[in-house]
């Protein structure tokens, strides 16, 4: 079952991060169900509505990065988590 | 009676997570492995990082490709909604009328694509096609084998065809769905029928057209079978779209690590329009 899919750390590392984020949005709704509320976005998001937004955008920017400078990824790594950040707190 | 709220029958989505997580996730979270790796064999393979990714993305003919997608969904839309908006409205609303037009709108819907394309890569034939060799002989010079303007005509043609029907079923089906008392209003109102249209018709037509442009823009966005019968993607290249191009590196290059950078690129492009579609239809009636 694992052979066929050829894993690697960093795509386990990746969807580990995912699934961590995913169970610790989860435990965080349950403990302290949100509200939906309206922040710098045009519309007004639930929590995991920003969070959604800020992967896809997250997806983007390292796109971008790949696409149009030779620049590490690491730089656009951390523009990612700051931009996530940002989104999920004044989103 | 007092209502004990659980969350037990979460349980009862189970099955379908399960399904779903063999049908799409764990094939998903393969194409991300695959990515970031060079493929020869099942034993062979080695890390790349990233270097597919920067390949696809400045690659020119998969740019190009994506480009003819853009255009080609973007005509498909723009051609497909309003029309079958149109039809729906001039459907008869009941009696065996409406049944017959059903039927006639429901038969391009049941033909397989690959047959679509057989179809119109008859039809359109200067020699024997009835299209072809109709517009020849009126004095247009028409051939889709080898003018790009034509290919491109007969392969929208095509899928207006073959797709508008299902955009004025779901339509029709909405219209069907308005009480006869907003009519009434309307009527007492000596509203227009442009203002009975844009008023009540539009709006209440609204949740099936999220639908309907949600499918047609990804079937247009993924539409494969039919052009490639048709034109086989030519002349040249012009009318090769993305999944014509990825099944290529895929399947008759066997390019694996390439071919899963370029369908991530591929889905995330879907999935942000989607949702783009998706919020800008539903967002306005969020609050009430």
């Amino acid at each position: 079952m694992i052979a066929w899919m050829q894993w690697t750390l960093p795509t386990a590392i990746f969807f580990a991060t995912i699934a961590a984020i995913l169970l610790v949005m989860t435990v965080f709704e349950v403990a302290k169900p949100c509200v939906e509320r309206k922040g710098f976005l045009p519309i007004a998001t639930t929590r995991g509505d920003r969070l959604f937004i800020g992967l896809l955008s997250s997806a983007y920017i390292h796109l971008l990065f790949l696409g149009l400078t030779e620049a590490s990824l690491w730089i656009a790594l951390a523009i990612s988590v700051v931009w996530l950040g940002v989104l999920l707190r004044w989103g | 009676m007092r209502k004990v709220p659980n969350n037990r029958a979460w349980w009862l989505v189970l099955p379908v997570f399960i399904l779903v997580a063999f049908s799409a996730l764990i094939p998903l979270m393969t194409v991300v492995n695959y990515s970031v790796q060079d493929i020869f064999g099942p034993n062979a393979a080695y890390f790349v990082g990233t270097d597919w990714f920067r390949e696809v993305l400045r690659n020119e003919s998969l740019q190009a490709s994506l480009g003819r997608q853009v255009v080609f969904s973007t005509a498909v839309l723009l051609i497909e909604i309003p029309l079958g908006i149109g039809i729906a409205l001039l459907m008869p609303t009941g009696g065996k009328r409406a049944s017959l037009c059903l039927i006639l709108l429901a038969i391009p819907l049941l033909i397989p694509w690959n047959v679509v394309g057989t179809i119109w890569q008859i039809f359109g034939r200067g020699d024997i096609g009835l299209f072809g060799r109709f517009l020849n002989e009126i004095g247009i010079n028409y051939n889709y084998t080898a003018d790009p303007v034509d290919a491109w005509f007969t392969v929208l043609l095509m899928d207006v065809w073959h797709w508008t029907p299902l955009v004025a079923l779901l339509c029709y089906s909405g219209l069907r769905a308005i009480p006869q008392a907003f009519y009434q209003a309307a009527e007492i109102d000596r509203a227009s029928r442009w203002a009975v249209f844009r008023y009540i018709q539009l709006p209440r037509l609204k949740s099936v057209l999220v639908i309907a442009v949600l499918l047609r823009f990804m079937d247009s966005f993924m539409i494969y079978t039919e052009p490639f019968v048709l034109t086989g993607g030519g002349p040249g290249s012009s009318t090769t779209f993305l999944s014509q191009t990825l099944t290529t590196m895929a399947v008759g290059q066997f390019d694996i690590g390439r071919a899963a950078a370029f369908s991530l690129v591929y889905f995330l492009i879907v999935l942000l329009v989607s949702w783009l579609f998706f919020t800008a239809i539903t967002y306005p009636d969020r609050d009430k």
